[in-house]
């Protein structure tokens, strides 16, 4: 029997590899997966508790997830092509020319 | 009639639109059309003044009152300012005379300025002093009094070193700037202490809490103490009373208006304006100024009995006369002080253009030991100053002295000692007035109308006069070996009466020299003009003399035999040569009783050290408690700074940690 805490488990899970990729990794491509990683994790917590409590708000977070993460792709993607025009083989440590 | 008191506005928008005016246009009007503009913008300011006045007279004594607001100045949370003036019996006295004599002296000043290079903005700075003075004393509250308080004072700085290419000069404005200052502190402290007390500025304001919820004697008494440091740096009494000899470096006509009539006595009215405080003060603050008012006079006194120099020896008496007003104040008789203000006022301006006048017929030398004999050459000059010198010396009926032995009196019935010290300084000033007239109206000319000695008959005479003159003199302000000129060669002069642009005024002052005394009159209740018309504004506080009319003869004759003392005195000692001068004028009293020199050595020394000490404090205490503040903010900004170093991953990982400080701190509440 599956039950809802193997979902949980498999999200949190997926959620650490994604914080953890996050922080180790340099590329800013990897990263990005890794904030999807991240994202779907969290969609998937959303989904189980939907299934659980039979409560249809859970899915509409994910939509809303979702649309969100599609917008963020397309203009984090953007920054990514364009960094790599201007600094190729930048990493995410190079570019801290904001800093304070 | 009220609408006449509405005009109140007017009286100082004349000297103001006049001063503007003539910033604009004064080069360009040039001489002597900006001088009648100026003197033109003070007519109508004393016209407006009369109308006032009238519009006053209209109401009931009750009444007389009257608070006209202009617009909101400071509104400031608790602290609301109006522009607006207190029409009541005091400001108006001040105001008609301000004006008055003001419009006689810009009149004479046309004369006197003639071809002087800064013409015009001469009398741009004079109608700028008058707009100051005259929101001085019309002003309804502390903070527009100081607004005109300080005007003043720059106009005093402006007009004393007005020849500013003379060094002396400059250094005469700067003392009587920085004197002022001291004083001026005086003041400003005791208005923030009235403000704390009674939430107010207004004077109609904190009288009322006065009388209604009272005040604590002792913030009454800091309210009056600092007030008398402010009045007296601007009244030039002991020990601020430096500046106003020096003062005498701007032109005569400053002198006269400024340095005499006016604005010195800006001080005795603050006192007199604020006498609700006074009489709740302790018993020995009036005391003080009583005793600060005997002392310049008797001190000021002693030492215009050795000045060589015209103009100085007027200052002086200004100085004692101005310590007569402190010590009515400090009687308690408020009347006898504004009595005395008006009549010093006209007499004081009218010696001070007839010394002008002599001044400038003796192309400019202001030392009496090359003067005399004048009378016959400046015949009115000398008629109009015999009236000023009578009414000074306290000559019945001249009016000096009826304001004197009223001060006399009232002072006879606080204390024995003030009265016979006072009635001394009175002689003194009999006496000091006499050396003055004698050494330049009467006697044998000491200069001579051409090189060769037209006066060969009179050369042994007044070569004895001199050689003894100047055997003192000489350790005088210059200090330098003795003035071998006078004895040898006498200089050439050509005295010649002053045009009637500068005669006028002197014998429309000399008229009103004579006759202010009718102003109040002693013998009957029902000519106290003077008293019944201030009433309004002393609020019952002034004194009343506790004796009866025959003690009053009494104290009235003995004032006259004191001024006849005086002017014995002086006839004997420098018409009859019956005393050697010498005796007299002691080089201590020569030197100021060498008080610029204290204070010189003061300053050079412990003085110096204390400022260097306080300033010191300022720089490290206070403004290290500032600097503090902001290096405290950019200290705590460099170590949060640091947090942002541009590293997206460690940006990640404070998320991170954050979300489990979070998680943490949930869970352990549920715990809980």
């Amino acid at each position: 029997m599956v039950t809802s805490s193997w979902y949980l488990i498999l999200a949190a899970a997926v959620f650490t590899i994604g914080a953890v990729g996050l922080m180790v990794r340099r590329n800013p491509l990897i990263m990005f997966m890794c904030v999807e990683l991240m994202l779907n994790a969290v969609n998937l917590t959303f989904i189980t508790f939907a299934r659980d409590f039979a409560d249809i708000s859970g899915q509409v977070a994910v939509l809303f997830v979702l649309v969100v993460a599609a917008a963020e792709v397309v203009v984090g993607l953007a920054i990514v092509v364009a960094i790599n025009r201007r600094w190729p083989l930048a990493t995410a440590d190079d570019l801290s020319e904001l800093r304070g | 009639m009220s609408a006449l008191v509405e005009l109140a506005w007017l009286i100082v928008a004349f000297p103001l639109a006049g001063a503007l005016l003539l910033l604009m246009l004064g080069r360009r009007l040039g001489e002597p059309a900006s001088g009648w503009l100026a003197t033109c913008a003070m007519g109508g300011s004393f016209v407006a003044t009369l109308l006032v006045f009238g519009g006053l007279l209209a109401h009931d004594a009750t009444e007389r009152q009257q608070v006209v607001t202009l617009f909101e100045w400071v509104p400031a949370g608790n602290l609301a300012v109006d522009v607006g003036f207190l029409v009541d019996p005091l400001s108006v006295t001040m105001a008609l005379f301000i004006t008055g004599v003001g419009a006689l002296i810009h009149l004479y000043s046309i004369g006197y300025m003639h071809k002087d290079e800064g013409f015009a903005r001469f009398f741009t700075y004079l109608n700028l002093f008058a707009f100051s003075m005259l929101m001085l004393v019309l002003s309804d509250n502390l903070l527009l009094t100081f607004l005109g308080w300080e005007g003043v004072g720059a106009c005093s700085y402006l007009l004393i070193s007005f020849w500013f290419t003379e060094d002396a000069n400059a250094s005469a404005g700067k003392k009587a700037f920085v004197t002022n200052r001291v004083g001026d502190w005086g003041f400003l402290v005791a208005m923030f202490l009235a403000f704390l007390t009674f939430g107010s500025l207004q004077y109609g304001e904190m009288f009322f809490e006065v009388e209604s919820n009272g005040v604590a004697a002792s913030t009454a008494s800091g309210i009056v103490v600092l007030l008398l440091v402010g009045a007296a740096g601007k009244s030039a009494q002991f020990p601020l009373h430096v500046w106003l000899p020096d003062a005498m470096a701007g032109p005569t006509p400053v002198s006269a208006l400024i340095h005499a009539a006016t604005m010195v006595t800006a001080g005795v009215y603050l006192l007199v304006r604020m006498n609700p405080l006074l009489a709740e003060a302790h018993g020995w603050v009036p005391d003080l100024i009583m005793w600060v008012g005997l002392a310049t006079a008797l001190m000021a006194a002693t030492i215009a009995v050795a000045q060589n120099d015209i103009k100085k020896v007027l200052a002086y008496s200004t100085v004692s006369q101005l310590g007569f007003m402190f010590v009515a104040v400090g009687s308690g008789a408020y009347v006898a002080a504004i009595f005395h203000m008006v009549t010093h006022a006209f007499f004081k301006a009218l010696l001070f253009l007839g010394a002008g006048s002599v001044i400038h017929s003796m192309d400019g030398d202001q030392d009496m030991r090359r003067y005399g004999g004048l009378t016959r050459l400046l015949p009115l000059t000398s008629w109009a100053f015999v009236a000023g010198w009578l009414a000074i010396a306290g000559v019945p009926p001249f009016s000096g002295f009826w304001s004197k032995d009223e001060i006399l009196a009232y002072t006879y019935g606080e204390n024995r000692l003030a009265w016979f010290l006072l009635l001394c300084t009175a002689v003194l000033t009999a006496f000091y007035m006499t050396r003055l007239v004698l050494l330049t109206f009467y006697g044998s000319p000491r200069w001579s109308s051409d090189a060769s000695s037209a006066t060969t008959t009179d050369n042994t005479a007044s070569d004895n006069t001199i050689s003894n003159n100047t055997a003192t003199d000489n350790t005088a302000s210059d200090g330098t070996a003795s003035d071998n000129t006078a004895g040898a060669a006498l200089p050439e002069r050509h005295p010649h009466e002053s045009p009637w642009l500068m005669t006028v005024p002197l014998v429309l002052l000399a008229g009103l020299a004579v006759v202010a005394g009718l102003l109040n009159l002693p013998f009957s209740s029902d000519l106290h003009f003077l008293e019944k018309w201030l009433s309004p504004a002393l609020y019952g506080n002034a004194a009343h003399v506790p004796f009866g009319g025959g003690t009053k003869w009494v104290l009235g004759i003995v004032a006259v035999l004191g001024s006849g003392v005086g002017v014995a005195a002086g006839v004997a000692v420098y018409l009859r040569n019956r005393i050697s001068p010498d005796r007299i004028e002691h080089p201590f009293l020569v030197r100021a009783w060498r008080i610029d020199e204290m204070l010189a050595n003061f300053m050079g020394g412990p003085g110096h050290k204390a400022f260097q000490r306080t300033a010191q404090f300022d720089q490290q205490v206070i403004d290290g408690v500032v600097n503090a503040t902001g290096t405290t903010a950019r200290r705590a900004g460099t170590l949060l700074r640091s947090f942002q170093n541009g590293m997206v991953r460690s940006y990640a990982l404070f998320v991170a940690v954050g979300a489990l400080a979070l998680m943490v701190w949930f869970i352990a509440r549920a715990g809980m």
